[in-house]
């Protein structure tokens, strides 16, 4: 097993550098120039290209990547053209907000999923499958920033039950300590800071949750159904075994895995959707911050936070593979 | 020889009455009737830093105008320079010496003592920034109202000469040029006067990023009305009152700045009751907001939009077409349909109470047929032209471009002309094609004055040959460095008239109209006072009952 990890680990190393320098070549293909971005309207050709000096943008291209490369490995990934702050040091910032965004859309999606897809393949054909069926359909089509507009719009601004942004309110006086916002309430006792986190939280999960939960849904359904068929759930039955410990022990068990790999997939997916959402709910996280990135073409902050996330991807779907072994032991002997 | 300038006249009288409201409410305290909570102020964005000095942009300064004070304030409501840290100025005839007057027993933040050496030391630190943070990014005002430095690239063009201090209360300013939007200037938050001794501990001119040092981030110092307390990145700046205040102490104990980009959801904040105020709101959210029971309030316009032109692009370099489109323009209609209530038309590049604006000048009223008769004497109807215009982005000047484009391409097209319409993205690509490259036809773009300056508006437009609108006049050019040159605001008047008349009869563009921010505030909010040049500081704000 834990050569098995270490193999893995040991591939990202490729894959991350290579990734390097796509992402390295593709943010200084965008059009638009980055010291036009951060001076503004009243841009002076002489205040751009002391900028593009000051950022070594006028450099060879292969230079420039030499000397971020070398930078890299001393662990400097370099300032935000636009605010100056080092790009790790934003991300740290940022990170627990979006962890915290991401985890609530999962659990969501998991904790409503995995039992609606489940009911639905136990009562196949029924009125309440088919009612399921076509529901996660709709929720596997519906754009994440439409959604997430269309929740503001309803239980925001219309029925006036949920904040439309931030992550706590501002008038709150709320400590922080480790910028997860709901933990910081419950470690330091402020349980209505704690409360009010979890309230901002709402919108920006189910928004950001629907797209994973319909396709649990669909998978665990298919999956159940599947299984549900099989000689040794027959078996299983014709021994006598409670339909609780069949379910859970021969159907479930089996049935998830399939499961397992589309969330480990939809985990990685999510930061993806977590831009669309942090801008729309004014959610201070790192998919916030990317887009305006992208907008403003800051190069560092694009290259540092896209190399951190498909780091942090990579690893979630290891920890799936991992995953799989606790799940299904068959696959620890293979 | 010292004689009192007309300005600085009208600024004394200013001076006593400001001192005599002061005077009741500062030393009596106004601990006890303070209102209490919390004022949380919505913006566009966050602010770059927390060192005003090294800063351009609006929100920067909005949090800035409530902890640091200048020599110069402006005369509430209004672009006029009014007294501040400075009680009182003259200035000599030439121009070149400027005699302060301080405020006495004002304390900085930190304790320490605001008087003629703590003037003194800001004026000498800006002139002595070192190279690194010369450029627009950084020292973007002093670099551009002082041109120069002590060392640098810049070295020797500057016109700061010396400070001299007198007792403690009064200061000398030496220029080596005259420049007579210099005390105007004075009330820019970048010029403003900030602790010596928190900038020595913590600020670092030389570090390579000012952007990220401890005075930039966590240590900001002034006199103002309001006392830093904190800075979560990308969330909020919490402000705290200032109970030492040498003035009227303000009213909320604590003030919350946050930033929500997008112009709809700050509207929606307002009305949900999350923040208590947020600045440029829509046109399209105004009335939503009324109805809701929220107030609104415009500020006086300082502000210009114009319909530029590319001379660069046939057939615009034609002086009958451009004078077409100036008359194919119903400005009226473009306001109604496209712009906040309180937009005034403009008939020249500078708002009304900037020094030499004129009624004197050409203007082109909407007359479509003599627009078709003009095409067609130049050969260019039925002409396609482009006509780019950026999209989501509001500007204070231009709340919905995309609205203002549509009435304005609906305008030409009635006159014959074909548009081509090229929309992109505010920043970069927008700036990028129509400010930094030849690629464009007819474009919209417009201007938020700073300060009460002429030259703070045609001088930016069309001082120097520009990518923007492509000609070359140098008569032009001449007549502004000139205007600039002179040492006092009378004598440039009638030059700056000229000026607004010559660009009249020269049509680079159009002005369009001078568009009225907006601001929307929750019911229970009182006390906020709106200013042409955003110069607003809350101390006057309460929030509940």
């Amino acid at each position: 097993m834990l050569r098995f990890v270490l193999r893995r680990l040991a591939l990202l190393v490729p894959v991350l550098v290579g990734l390097s320098i796509l992402l390295f070549a593709w943010v200084r293909a965008l059009p638009g120039d980055p010291a036009r971005a951060l001076l503004g309207q009243r841009a002076t050709p002489e205040g751009i290209a002391r900028v593009n000096e000051l950022y070594g943008f006028n450099e060879p291209v292969l230079q420039q990547y030499l000397l971020y490369v070398k930078a890299l490995l001393n662990g400097d990934f370099g300032r935000s053209i636009q605010t100056g702050q080092p790009v790790l040091e934003s991300f740290f910032e940022k990170f627990p907000a979006t962890v915290e965004l991401g985890m609530s859309a999962l659990l969501l999606a998991i904790v409503v999923g995995v039992p609606l897809g489940y009911y639905a393949a136990r009562h196949q054909g029924r009125f309440i499958d088919t009612a399921i069926v076509s529901g996660s359909l709709l929720g596997v089509v519906t754009p994440v920033f439409f959604l997430a507009i269309l929740l503001k719009l309803v239980f925001a601004q219309w029925l006036g039950w949920l904040p439309t942004s931030f992550r706590q309110d501002a008038r709150i006086d709320a400590t922080h300590i480790t910028n997860f916002y709901v933990l910081d309430g419950l470690m330091t006792q402020e349980w209505d800071a704690a409360w009010n986190a979890m309230v901002h939280l709402a919108l920006p999960a189910i928004a950001l949750g629907t797209i994973p939960l319909a396709i649990i849904v669909r998978i665990t359904r298919a999956s159940v159904a599947e299984v549900m068929h099989e000689d040794y759930v027959r078996t299983a039955e014709s021994k006598g075994l409670s339909p609780a410990v069949i379910s859970r022990r021969h159907i479930l068990r089996n049935a998830l895995l399939p499961v397992t790999t589309t969330i480990g997939l939809q985990a990685g997916l999510l930061f993806a959707g977590a831009v669309l959402t942090e801008t729309v709910f004014a959610f201070n996280g790192v998919g916030q911050y990317l887009f305006s990135a992208i907008s403003q073409r800051d190069y560092p902050v694009l290259q540092g936070y896209i190399l951190f996330i498909a780091l942090i991807y990579a690893l979630i779907n290891l920890a799936v593979d991992v995953g799989y072994g606790i799940i299904d032991p068959r696959v620890r002997v293979s | 020889m010292a004689t009192t300038a007309v300005l600085a006249g009208a600024a004394l009288l200013l001076s006593s009455c400001a001192e005599s409201e002061r005077g009741n409410g500062g030393e009596e305290g106004t601990e006890g009737e303070a209102g209490g909570g919390t004022f949380v102020f919505a913006g566009a964005a966050e602010p770059e830093l927390l060192d005003p000095a090294f800063a351009s942009d609006g929100e920067t300064f909005r949090v800035a105008r409530q902890i640091f004070e200048g020599l110069v304030g402006t005369e509430p409501g209004t672009a006029d320079p009014a007294p501040l840290l400075a009680k009182e100025w003259t200035v000599s005839e030439d121009g070149l010496t400027y005699d302060f007057t301080l405020e006495t027993g004002v304390k900085f933040h930190d304790g320490t003592d605001f008087n003629a050496e703590a003037v003194c030391f800001n004026f000498d630190r800006w002139y002595n920034f070192p190279e690194g943070v010369q450029s627009d990014d950084f020292a973007y005002y002093y670099g551009k109202l002082f041109r120069g430095f002590a060392e640098g690239p810049k070295a020797g063009e500057g016109i700061y000469e010396s400070c001299t201090t007198d007792g403690d209360d009064k200061v000398q300013i030496q220029l080596n040029s005259p420049f007579a939007g210099f005390v105007a200037a004075l009330s820019l938050p970048a010029l403003s006067m900030q602790s010596p001794t928190a900038l020595q501990e913590y600020q670092d001119d030389a570090a390579s990023n000012v952007n990220t040092t401890d005075y930039s981030t966590k240590h900001p110092t002034g006199t103002g009305p309001f006392k830093f307390e904190s800075w979560e990145r990308g969330n909020q700046v919490t402000l705290s009152r200032n109970d030492d205040y040498w003035g009227e102490v303000a009213k909320v104990d604590t003030v919350r700045v946050v930033a929500i980009e997008d112009a709809k959801a700050r509207a929606t904040a307002v009305q949900q009751g999350e923040v208590d105020g947020a600045d440029l709101i829509g046109p399209a959210d105004l009335q939503p907001l009324e109805d809701a029971g929220m107030q609104i309030m415009a500020r006086e316009p300082f502000t210009v939009l114009y319909l530029g032109m590319n001379q660069k692009t046939k057939p615009l370099n034609d002086i009958k077409v451009r004078q077409a489109i100036a008359h194919a323009i119903d400005k009226e209609e473009v306001a109604a349909a496209s712009l906040p209530e309180g937009s005034e038309i403009a008939i020249n590049f500078m708002p009304q109470s900037v020094t030499g604006w004129t009624d004197d000048v050409t203007t082109y009223d909407y007359d479509p047929e003599k627009a078709k008769r003009l095409l067609q004497e130049a050969g260019a109807d039925g002409t396609t032209l482009e006509f780019n215009y950026p999209t989501d982005v509001s500007r204070p000047y231009m709340p919905s471009p995309a609205d203002t484009f549509n009435v304005l391409r609906s305008q030409l097209e009635a006159v014959g002309l074909k548009i081509k319409p090229v929309a992109d993205v505010w920043s970069p690509d927008y700036l990028d094609k129509v400010t930094g490259s030849a690629d464009h036809g007819l474009h919209l773009l417009g201007w938020t004055g700073d300060y009460n300056d002429s030259d703070n508006f045609v001088g930016v437009f069309f001082g120097t040959q520009t990518d923007e609108f492509g000609f070359d006049n140098k008569e032009l050019f001449d007549k502004l460095a000139q205007a600039r040159g002179i040492p006092t605001v009378e004598e440039q008047t009638p030059l700056y008239e000229e000026i607004n008349q010559d660009v009249a009869e020269f049509v680079p563009a159009v002005p369009i109209a001078h568009p009225a921010p907006s601001l929307a505030f929750g019911p229970d909010v009182t006390g906020y006072q709106t200013s042409p040049v955003n110069d607003e500081v809350w101390s006057s704000v309460t929030v509940g009952d």
